[in-house]
C-alpha cells in the first residue's frame, strides 16, 4: 500500500532557528502515530509542514503522492491546530455548515455526533467551555473524511471518558484505512497509539511502538522512557 | 473560486454580523442621525445642505465599510481561521467575494435608508435620480470593503486596524475637494488629490447634486472607483498567503 507521508530530509528555520533538523520518516495508513515531546521541540512546525503551510521548509515532504500543500490534498488532509480555529460568534452548526459547504461535505449531522456534541448544536462557540470548542475545530477536520489527519494536541482540556471516546474515534477512523498523526505532550495517551515518534529539539530521540520503547529503555511508562532516552541524549 | 463557496462564505459574514445587532444598529443608524443634525445645522442655509448632503450619502458607506470590513478580517486572521480556511479548497477570490458581497448587501440597506431619511424627510435636493445615487453610494462601499480587506493585512491588532481610518480615510477626506474646492489647493496636493480613489466618489456625488445627466465625467468617475476597488481586491488577494512563517 502507499504510504500516506514521506518525508526526506526536512529541515525548517523559524525567526533565525533551526526548529527540524533532517528528518526522514514515513507514516503508513492504517495506522495511530503519536508524536511526542517538551513543549518547544517543534511538533506544531512539523505536523504544519505536512500540511503545506510552513514556509521555508528543506528537504521533500510528499503527502498522498503529492507535494505537501498541493491544491489537489486540500480535501484529503485534515488539519486540527493546536488552537481551536473556529468563529466565536457563530454557533456549533453554524460553524459546522459554513466548513462544510467550503469542503463539499454533507456529513454535518454525523460528525456532530462523532465528536459527541449533537447536544450543543445551538449553543454559540464563544459560550463552549475549553473542550467543546476544542471538539467542534476537530469536527470541521473530520466532515471531509480526510484520508490523512493531523491533529494537533487534540484531547487536551478533556475529560477521561471524552478522551477514550475520542481515541475509538481515532482507532474507527485509522481501521477505515486513514493515517493518523497526533501530537501530544500527555504521555499516557501515548500507549493508544501504534507508533511513537519522540522528539527533542528538532530531531527524533525514538521511533518505535510503546511495546518496543518500553522494553529497549527498561522504563516502566512512555515517561519514565522519554526521560531515559533525553537524559541519554543530552 | 466556485459559486457555492462564496456564497457560504457570504452568509457566515452576515451571520455573523446579525449576532452583534448593536453594530448593525450602528451602522444603519448614525448616517441618519448625521444628516438630520447637518439639516438643522444648516437650518437657514438649505443650499449647503444640498451642496454637503449629496456627498455624505457616498461617504457613509465608504467610512463604515472600511473601519468594518478591516477589523472583521483582522479577526479572522488573528482567530486561525483563516490559516484553517486557506487549508482548504476555498480560493482567495471565495473569501474575498464572499465578504463583498456581504458587506456590499449592508451598504444597500444603509444606503437606501439614508437616501429615503436624506430625499424625502430632510429635503435633500438633488437633481439626479435616487438609482443612480444608490449604483454610486454601493461602488463607494465596495471600495471600503476592498481597500479594509487590503490594509488589514498591515495592521497586527484592532488599535492598529482603527488607526488606519485617519491615516489612511481623512487625508482623502481633506483633499478629495469637500472641504476646498481642489483647484485652490497647492499644486503637489491636486496631484495627490487626483491619486486618491474617494476624490471620484465625492465629485461623482457632486456631480449628481448638480445634473441628472450621465454624462461622462460621471462614467469616469464611476470607472475610477470601480477600478480601484478591484485593483485593491487583487492586492488584498496577494495578502492572503497559504504559507507563514
Ligand atoms: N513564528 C515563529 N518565529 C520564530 N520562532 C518560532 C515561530 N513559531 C515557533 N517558533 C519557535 O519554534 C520552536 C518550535 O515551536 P513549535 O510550535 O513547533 O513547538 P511545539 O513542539 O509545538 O511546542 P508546544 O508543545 O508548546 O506546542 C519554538 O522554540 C518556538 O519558539
Ligand atoms: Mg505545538
Amino acid at each position: 500500500m502507499m504510504n500516506s507521508v514521506e518525508v526526506a530530509h526536512l529541515s525548517v528555520s523559524r525567526g533565525g532557528n533551526a526548529v527540524l533538523r533532517d528528518l526522514s520518516f514515513v507514516l503508513r495508513p492504517g495506522q495511530i502515530t503519536g508524536l511526542l515531546g517538551p513543549s518547544g521541540c517543534g511538533k506544531t512546525t512539523l505536523l504544519r509542514a505536512l500540511v503545506g503551510v510552513q514556509r521555508g521548509v528543506r528537504g521533500t515532504v510528499t503527502v498522498l503522492g503529492e507535494p505537501a500543500g498541493s491544491a489537489r490534498l486540500r480535501r484529503r488532509v485534515g488539519y486540527v491546530t493546536q488552537a481551536p480555529a473556529v468563529y466565536a460568534d457563530l454557533s456549533v452548526v453554524e460553524n459546522l455548515r459554513y466548513f462544510a459547504s467550503v469542503l463539499g461535505s454533507g456529513r454535518v449531522e454525523e460528525v456532530l455526533q462523532q465528536v459527541s456534541l449533537a447536544d450543543r448544536r445551538d449553543q454559540l462557540v464563544q459560550t463552549l467551555s475549553g473542550g467543546e470548542r476544542a471538539r467542534v475545530s476537530l469536527a470541521t477536520a473530520l466532515l471531509s473524511t480526510p484520508e490523512l489527519l493531523v491533529l494537533d494536541e487534540p484531547t487536551v482540556g478533556l475529560d477521561p471518558v471524552l478522551r477514550r471516546d475520542l481515541w475509538q474515534l481515532f482507532r474507527r477512523l485509522v481501521d477505515e484505512g486513514a493515517c493518523l498523526l497526533v501530537s501530544s505532550h500527555v504521555m499516557d495517551e501515548a500507549q493508544r497509539c501504534d507508533r511513537l515518534l519522540l522528539m527533542r529539539n528538532g530531531r527524533f530521540v525514538a521511533d518505535a511502538t510503546p511495546g518496543k520503547l518500553l522494553e529497549t529503555t527498561g522504563a516502566k511508562d512512555v515517561e519514565g522512557a522519554f526521560l531515559a532516552l533525553a537524559e541519554a541524549a543530552a | 473560486m466556485t459559486a457555492r463557496v462564496t456564497l457560504a462564505t457570504a452568509h457566515r459574514v452576515l451571520t455573523q454580523l446579525r449576532r452583534d445587532p448593536r453594530t448593525m444598529a450602528l451602522m444603519l443608524v448614525v448616517p441618519l442621525v448625521l444628516l438630520t443634525l447637518l439639516r438643522y445645522v444648516y437650518d437657514d442655509r438649505p443650499q449647503v445642505f444640498d451642496h454637503v448632503g449629496g456627498p455624505l450619502l457616498a461617504l457613509f458607506p465608504f467610512i463604515t465599510m472600511f473601519l468594518v470590513t478591516s477589523v472583521a478580517m483582522l479577526r479572522e486572521r488573528t482567530s486561525g481561521t483563516l490559516e484553517r480556511l486557506l487549508t482548504t479548497p476555498l480560493g482567495r477570490g471565495d473569501l474575498l467575494v464572499g465578504y463583498a458581497l456581504a458587506f456590499g448587501a449592508v451598504a444597500l440597506l444603509q444606503t437606501a435608508l439614508a437616501s429615503t431619511v436624506a430625499l424625502w424627510l430632510l429635503g435633500l435636493d438633488l437633481a439626479a435620480s435616487p438609482a443612480l445615487v444608490v449604483v454610486l453610494a454601493l461602488l463607494d462601499a465596495l471600495l471600503g470593503v476592498a481597500l479594509g480587506l487590503f490594509l488589514s493585512a498591515f495592521a497586527r491588532s484592532e488599535f492598529q486596524a482603527v488607526q488606519f481610518l485617519p491615516a489612511f480615510v481623512l487625508p482623502q477626506l481633506l483633499l478629495c475637494g469637500l472641504f476646498a474646492p481642489r483647484h485652490s489647493m497647492a499644486a503637489v496636493l491636486r496631484w495627490l488629490s487626483d491619486a486618491f480613489p474617494l476624490t471620484y466618489a465625492v465629485d461623482g456625488m457632486q456631480r449628481l447634486t448638480a445634473s441628472g445627466e450621465v454624462t461622462r465625467g460621471l462614467l469616469t468617475d464611476l470607472a475610477v472607483v470601480g477600478g480601484a476597488s478591484l485593483l485593491a481586491l487583487v492586492l488584498g488577494s496577494w495578502t492572503l498567503q497559504r504559507q507563514s512563517a
